[in-house]
């Protein structure tokens, strides 16, 4: 009887650390696939930028810098090697779109033309995309990180070197200040 | 509330709800088992497990197919299609636009990106049907298109993702079996009064006060029937939407572009008449276009499958830590 007891016990825990163990993995492949579509919206935003700059290059001959700061931002942004390195970097292209958009609003042509309108579209449906899936790692990650540290799962956790998730965070302080709009016709 | 504690809230409201509804299921099924079938014997609860099948058996085949059906009465055309077919730049950017805005959603929600149509309407509305989020459909009006700005077409587009994500077409499926069930239940009671005379002697056997009492609750509850199904149904309907909106708010973490929208729809607000009643609670706003004023509120609100716009919004407007003035 006390080994039937005992039996019991050790079957109830084994199933716990089942349990606990495919959660955790479960958890981590949502968080690595999050990451994933992280990556594939970057990888759309940079398709459609040379789009972009040769649909608008011809009305635009005066703001050739504007121009060539995209591209060059953009290029960078390409080479990125680390999460860490790539936050910076698509930040730098980030503002440098904003800077073209706000320079277009100048040239009426531009404003009414359909290309520019729809790729305008595209860029931030893109820059939404890429806004939602990282709140969607960071959601999914900081349940990762929960799940691992509170007891008694972190056991688990420690035991089969689970790493705690990094959580995406703006990295650049350019990009998380507010920006500041300058109306008086100074220059 | 913020939302997360608004969305924990109707959800334990939704599971009240629907114990009370199985509550009042099993009541109308033991009485109907007891006192009109009843011979005597062990007790086995037939006429309860034949009514449960067949409303389960319809409500299986709506949840199976009910999608083509409802997105076919509704006219709503492919996105896909009235993308290739737009008659101008105007057209082709909305619905690219919308397009985008479904794939946004859907990596906020995390869910496979549904199907979008859209309905030739030129009222403001749009529904979500399909029995899982791997087989969601999302339609929306011309109208609605054409009335809201890109973020309050995404706070929209994001209340019926909550729908989606929530599983509300299924949960309103099963509902529609339980009213189903407890209609049929009542409608065998009903008749076997009329045709039968010997439930009297059954009943005795019943034994003493206590059955002579559950015979009095099951009097009630039989002629009640109809009524209280339907109006459980929509109290989980009312909950559902605004668990909608509370998740259509954690996806876009903006309530009040919702809120916008909503007060938009509501000014507009006249009947959809391509959008059937039966697909009235998975839409964003009720398409028989009747509209709640806060003092008609409470017998009104009972009879709706939307609560009403005013409270919706105010609830949005909490989660955006805005001050609602009273």
């Amino acid at each position: 009887m006390p080994f039937l007891v005992l039996l019991g016990i050790v079957a109830v825990f084994a199933f716990w650390v089942i349990g606990a163990y495919n959660g955790l993995i479960g958890l981590r492949n949502q968080k690595d696939n999050g990451w994933k579509q992280i990556d594939i919206q970057l990888k759309r935003r940079h398709d459609l930028i040379p789009n972009l700059v040769n649909t608008v290059k011809g009305a635009m001959e005066f703001e050739r810098d504007t121009l060539t700061a995209v591209m060059e931002a953009r290029n960078k942004a390409m080479t990125a090697a680390s999460p860490a390195d790539a936050g910076a970097k698509e930040g730098a292209l980030t503002a440098a779109l904003g800077r073209l958009f706000a320079v277009a609003e100048n040239y009426p042509q531009l404003r009414a033309n359909e290309n520019v309108k729809m790729l305008q579209e595209e860029l931030s449906g893109t820059e939404n995309k890429i806004g939602f899936a990282r709140q969607f790692y960071n959601d999914i990650a900081t349940k990762y990180n929960t799940r691992r540290e509170v007891f008694p799962t972190n056991i688990i956790a420690n035991s089969f070197g689970f790493q705690r998730a990094e959580l995406f965070e703006i990295t650049d302080a350019a990009e998380r200040a507010v920006p500041t709009v300058d109306l008086s016709m100074r220059k | 509330m913020n939302l997360l504690e608004q969305q924990a809230a109707n959800r334990r409201r939704t599971w009240f709800v629907m114990a009370v509804f199985i509550i009042f299921l099993a009541v109308v099924g033991a009485g109907v088992d007891a006192f009109v079938i009843g011979n005597g014997g062990p007790f086995v609860p037939v006429a309860t497990m034949a009514a449960l099948a067949m409303g389960g058996g319809q409500s299986w085949w709506s949840l199976r197919f009910g999608d083509r059906s409802v997105l076919a009465s509704a006219a709503a055309i492919p996105l896909e299609t009235r993308l290739a077919e737009a008659a101008s730049d105007d057209e082709r950017l909305r619905y690219r636009q919308l397009q985008n805005v479904v794939e946004e959603m859907s990596i906020a929600a995390g869910i496979p990106v549904p199907r979008a149509y859209v309905i030739p309407d030129s009222d403001p509305n749009a529904f979500a049907t399909g029995r899982d989020p791997a087989h969601a459909s999302i339609a929306v009006t011309d109208g609605l298109l054409r009335m809201l700005s890109r973020e309050e077409l995404q706070g929209v587009v994001a209340h019926e993702m909550g729908h989606v994500r929530n599983y509300d077409i299924r949960l309103m499926t099963v509902v529609a079996a339980l009213v189903g069930a407890v209609a049929l239940l009542a409608d065998w009671a009903g008749r076997s009064m009329r045709f039968g005379g010997q439930r009297s002697s059954r009943r005795d056997k019943g034994g003493g006060a206590a059955g002579i009492l559950f015979f009095a609750v099951w009097i009630v509850a039989i002629m009640l029937a109809p009524v209280v199904g339907r109006l459980l149904a929509l109290a989980v309907s009312r909950r559902r939407e605004y668990l909608a909106d509370a998740t259509g708010a954690e996806l876009t973490r903006n309530p009040i572009a919702l809120a916008d929208a909503l007060e938009k729809i509501e000014s507009a607000v006249e009947p959809t008449p391509s959008i059937k009643q039966g697909t009235a609670h998975l839409c964003i706003a009720d398409p028989m276009g009747r509209r709640l004023t806060q003092s008609e509120s409470g017998w009104a609100e009972l009879w709706a499958t939307h609560p009403p716009m005013s409270k919706r919004i105010a609830a949005l407007k909490t989660m955006g830590y805005l001050k609602v003035g009273t």
